[in-house]
């Protein structure tokens, strides 16, 4: 345990406990981070090389070669008997024996046995199972949809937010106690529990099958309200009288004071809301059900049908989902950390 | 992009009239209000008034889905639920896929929010300490934070079924593989470990931040009185670090009981009922059934919200004392 | 400044602007176990060709949104004008009796008549609600390499289910696979077998009365299979709830013996290929016959549309026997047209595939009218699911067969008690 148990500081000698943090932290990047990329990989592998085991780490597939007259067929690696070390094509298998020609010389018909055999595979990226995913349908208009929706929701939510927060750590009205509990009590409601009256709702105000039917519902978060009402609360109330003594609106005040300085909070929010709205699931699916309103997400799982499992376009479509926020995460990685840490809860 | 913000700065200043004139009529606090309505709106069309639909269909039977042509029942469907002749085993109770659920979200609310305290305090601990990369360290363990529910089950599922990566890595260890999705045991123990490994991230962050809060001359005096580490995390880190450790203790306690998307993508509640957690009961009962008892899965939930809200109040006390 | 308001005035109207129903535009709500939205859009290009009138849009979504949204959405008022669904029950009270709308419903009744009565609410109703997409078979997959490698027969037409079991187990031992058979976690899968061994599912009134019997002799048996390798007991106690197939044991070589269905043959032909020899099975026997079961998805037309006329139109031109037929043909589906059961579809398949069509289709004249009536049954999802969560949970050892006995009549009874309120 030691020092770092004591949070000193001081770069000297490494000793045990050093060793121990940063093995800790390397088993910690390869469980963390080695899942993704294990499915990042396995993305790329075809129908028929996934279901290979022990899986192999990079894709793999069977070679094949052009036979004349014959067409295209597997290759084989002949691993015993009298043509044990050639490459044979198969024609095909018959129970228990398969024939197979030699490419250079395609007249004759070889049989041997099916254990004689091993395929002969290549190193090969199925990108096809991306590209075909993106054939099937119009994916610009299903991003721009995605992005349309976490766009707005989350510049609403920060609006919507922002102005509950600052009233309830800014102002002293008969409420506000108890608007703060019951906001805060719904942290506690989990959304699946009001999906059907909430379509009801949203069928009722002709929202279905509008961007907006998945955004209105979404803006009024519990969490953004109390995230940015603590960070708020520590705002020093000097700074707003100063401002009414200039005869600033309280708008005003909000707007260019109050807003400005939560910045690290509000970026926080804007981070969360955006990973809400991109990887929201099943209240789309529900209130949006014409094809040119669906979010991408929604769009990526229509090859889902009842009786099948397609992992490779599975595979396909969760790296294609997880892709735009990892390079968000990415850009701004240091910002929301720091926010979070920052913005944290004091 | 200038166009766009300079747009969004006149959209912005567009309430400046109606606000002033509101301030000029409303004294004191009660603007506050003002700045409430839109937010508290909100909240009363898809939030308040879905819980009192639900309330409506917690007293009415059948499975139609109107309000309006719903018959009133009373307390049956609540009676139903409850209706158990040892409510200690759930296979006694004629609803017992409910106490199946409700057993199963207590045994990993303990289990998951306990571990999850204990792995993410150790590894903001980790990285406060004097280590090389410290903000790569922070994104990485941060990072399936920002994964969706279902990705988060599916990148687990295909490591974890019967032909995935682990089993293959056991077997070139020369370890018997396992089916680790059809054992009860194992199967409860990954739906414990793949939401801790979704959302310990965000905890670590806030307990990070809390230990750098610490000021440190309280670490540097420590240190000059020479009192041993381990002493020193008990005596004085940790009761520092205590307002953090009770907010991510309340949140992760909140999201435990709350679990359903990654788990039920990762193991569909199974194998039997032993990942068959309280939400997916309602899930189940009220939106994927074929014949749908919207009456009791809204009495699911609602004694569900009940048992949040004491436990809430609970905490809050506990925490208005300490 | 003014300017800048006007346009976000005009960004927030486009957002507000509802989606209105264009005249003569028909929405189908699809979703695809293979290429079947495709294929349709493709036929429904040509449809839309000659009736320049009407609009065709297919809106391609997962099974998940149609199976649990979809009736929330009929109940508000909304939903498609189409839609593709396998579970008639919840949205029977939504459909669309096209008879008025149709060219010749004599043709509809002569060409589909067993499965007309899926979409029917009772025996009094007449209605013609939709057309189904295809007609599956349920089957055993057989894995014959295995079989051969064993030097056992694959049980021939007429062979018992403990014929094959015991098959199954010499060859599970013989080639040392994990597990002899495997069959879909699915109810409909297991009624086969059931209804085979003499299960009635309903008694004399009509009313569901699932455990009998021949249930009983079933699950028993299943349960114990599940003990000594000759039942893949994976598939069944892994999953917490409802379906999951079991194609990926089969395509690995893992079981000899595979209880699934038509609806498989693309991916046999696509997965498979040559990695081993694979055939059809003839349905194993019992006193209650020698039968799979039946199903398939269809198309069915809500009351809700605003142009039933164009609806009617558009099932009809897909039921025209060569449209039909073409349509099988691009799906490799087995049709639910009895005329057309009949000939030699111009499949494009591999030999294997063919003499798997024309296997299915044999299996297809074994099918009671008891398998018929139970896939059609509007109590049919809740008796399924009943029956294989309850048996799976058995299987598991978390309760004991006569416990999995009473919740399934517990559950079939509440799910009735339920719908009838």
């Amino acid at each position: 345990m030691g020092r770092f148990l004591a949070a000193t500081r001081g770069f000297g000698r490494w000793d045990w406990t050093d060793w121990a943090a940063h093995a800790y932290l390397v088993l910690g990047v390869l469980v963390m981070l080695g899942p993704v990329l294990w499915l990042g990989l396995s993305s790329l592998k075809s129908e028929s090389g996934l279901l290979v085991f022990p899986p192999t780490l990079l894709p793999y597939e069977q070679a094949s070669v052009a036979v004349e007259g014959r067409g295209n067929l597997k290759l084989f690696h002949v691993t015993a008997g009298e043509y044990a070390g050639h490459d044979l094509a198969e024609v095909r298998r018959l129970g228990l024996q398969s024939q197979l020609v030699d490419p250079a010389a395609p007249a004759t018909l070889i049989r041997l046995p099916l254990d004689s055999r091993v395929p002969v595979t290549r190193l090969r990226a199925a990108w096809e199972n991306y590209s075909g995913l993106f054939e099937q349908f119009d994916f610009l208009r299903y991003l721009w949809n995605s992005v349309f929706i976490t766009a707005v929701a989350t510049i609403l939510t920060l609006l919507l937010n922002s102005m509950a927060a600052f009233a309830l750590s800014k102002y002293r009205f008969a409420g506000r106690e108890p608007v703060f509990l019951l906001m805060l009590a719904t942290l506690m409601i989990p959304p699946t529990i009001v999906l059907v009256p909430n379509y009801l709702i949203a069928a009722t105000l002709g929202l279905t099958n509008s961007p907006w039917g998945v955004i209105w519902p979404a803006v009024a978060t519990p969490t953004g309200v109390f995230l940015l009402r603590q960070y708020m609360l520590t705002l020093p109330d000097e700074l707003i009288e100063a401002a009414r003594m200039d005869n600033a609106s309280e708008w005003r005040i909000y707007w260019r004071i109050v807003l400005p300085l939560s910045a690290p909070a509000l970026a926080v929010l804007a981070i969360f809301s955006v990973m809400w709205r991109w990887n929201e699931f099943l209240w789309p699916m529900v209130v949006l059900s014409r094809s040119e309103s669906f979010t991408l997400p929604l769009a990526l799982n229509a090859f889902q049908g009842e009786l099948t499992t397609q992992w490779n376009f599975l595979l396909a479509m969760t790296m294609v989902t997880l892709i735009p926020v990892t390079v968000i995460f990415l850009a701004l990685q240091r910002h929301i950390t720091q926010g979070i840490a920052s913005a944290g809860v004091k | 992009m200038n166009a766009l913000a300079s747009l969004f700065a006149a959209l912005m200043n567009l309430p400046e009239r109606p606000m002033r004139w509101a301030q000029g009529r409303l004294s004191g606090g009660r603007l506050g209000w003002v700045f409430v309505a839109p937010n508290l709106a909100v909240f009363a069309v898809f939030t308040f008034l879905p819980i009192a639909i639900d309330l409506h269909y917690a007293l009415t039977g059948g499975t139609n889905l109107l309000p309006a042509e719903r018959p009133f029942v009373g307390g049956d469907n609540f009676a139903s639920l409850l209706d158990c002749s040892n409510h200690f085993d759930a296979s006694s109770c004629r609803r017992d896929l409910f106490w199946y659920g409700i057993w199963n979200t207590l045994r990993f609310v303990v289990f998951q929010v306990g571990l999850m305290l204990v792995f993410s305090l150790l590894t903001a601990i980790v990285l406060n300490s004097k280590i090389i990369g410290r903000g790569f360290f922070r994104a990485v363990f941060f990072y399936p934070v920002l994964l969706s529910p279902v990705v988060v089950a599916l990148i687990w599922k295909w490591i974890l079924q019967r032909e995935g990566i682990l089993n293959a890595g056991f077997i070139g260890a020369g370890i018997t593989p396992v089916n680790w999705l059809l054992h009860g045991n194992w199967a409860f123990f990954w739906s414990v470990f793949v939401s801790i490994w979704a959302h310990m991230g965000f905890y670590t962050l806030i307990l990070l931040a809390g230990l750098q809060a610490i000021p440190a001359e309280i670490h540097e005096a420590a240190a000059m009185d020479a009192t041993p580490p381990w002493r020193h995390f008990q005596r004085i880190t940790l009761p520092l670090l205590m307002p953090s450790v009770l907010v991510v203790f309340v949140l992760g306690l909140i999201r435990a009981v709350q679990i359903f998307d990654e788990v039920y993508v990762l193991t569909g509640g199974g194998p039997g009922t032993a990942t068959t957690f309280i939400v997916q009961y309602i899930y189940k009962t009220g939106f994927a059934d074929q014949v749908r008892q919207y009456g009791l899965a809204a009495a699911a939930s609602l004694l569900l919200a009940g048992v949040l809200l004491v436990l809430t109040l609970i905490q809050l006390r506990g925490m208005k004392r300490g | 400044m003014i300017r800048a308001t006007a346009l976000a005035a005009s960004v927030l109207a486009m957002g507000f602007a509802a989606a209105t129903a264009q005249a003569g535009e028909i929405r189908i709500a699809c979703y695809s176990d293979g290429n079947e939205c495709e294929s349709t859009e493709v036929l429904a290009a040509r449809f839309m060709k000659d009736n320049a009138d009407v609009k065709v849009t297919i809106d391609k979504m997962p099974f998940k949104a149609i199976q649990e949204s979809l009736p929330v959405q009929l109940a508000a008022g909304q939903g498609p004008d189409i839609a593709r669904t396998t579970d008639f029950g919840p949205v029977m009270k939504y459909m669309l009796d096209l008879t008025p709308y149709l060219k010749d419903p004599g043709y509809w009744e002569a060409s589909f008549g067993p499965v007309l009565g899926w979409m029917r609410a009772d025996a009094k109703d007449h209605g013609i609600y939709g057309l189904m997409t295809q007609l599956t078979i349920s089957a055993p997959l057989v894995n014959k390499t295995l079989f051969d490698q064993a030097g056992v027969p694959v049980p021939k037409a007429g062979a018992s289910w403990d014929d094959w079991a015991t098959a199954v187990k010499k060859v599970q031992v013989a080639t040392k696979i994990p597990a002899g058979m495997a069959w879909d976690r699915s109810g409909a899968r297991f009624s086969g077998p059931a209804i085979s061994m003499g299960a009635k599912f309903f008694a004399a009134d009509g009313s569901p009365a699932v455990v009998d019997d021949g249930l009983k002799a079933t699950a028993g048996r299943v349960v114990d299979w599940s003990k000594d390798g000759t039942f893949a007991r994976d598939v069944w106690v892994a999953a917490g709830g409802g379906y999951r197939d079991a194609f990926d044991e089969f395509a690995n070589g893992r079981v000899a013996v595979y209880l699934s269905g038509s609806w498989q043959l693309t991916r046999l032909e696509k997965q498979i290929g040559d990695g081993f020899e694979w055939v059809v099975g003839s349905a194993p026997c019992g006193v209650g016959g020698c039968t799979g079961m039946p199903g398939g998805a269809g198309f069915v037309a809500f009351k809700n549309s605003k142009n039933p006329k164009d609806v009617g139109r558009f099932l009809d031109f897909l039921a025209s026997k060569p449209v039909y037929a073409e349509w099988m043909v691009m799906t490799s589906n087995v049709p639910a047209h009895t005329a057309l059961q009949n000939e030699n579809l111009p499949y494009k398949l591999s030999p294997a595939g063919i003499a798997a069509v024309q296997a299915f289709g044999t299996n297809a004249a074994l099918l009671t009218p008891l398998a018929y009536r139970l896939q059609g049954d509007p109590m049919s999802r809740p008796i399924f699911n009943a029956v294989i969560d309850r048996v799976s949970q058995a299987m598991s050892g978390q309760i004991t067969l006569d416990q999995a006995y009473a919740r399934i009549t517990a559950d079939v009874s509440d799910a009735v008690a339920a719908s009838k309120k």
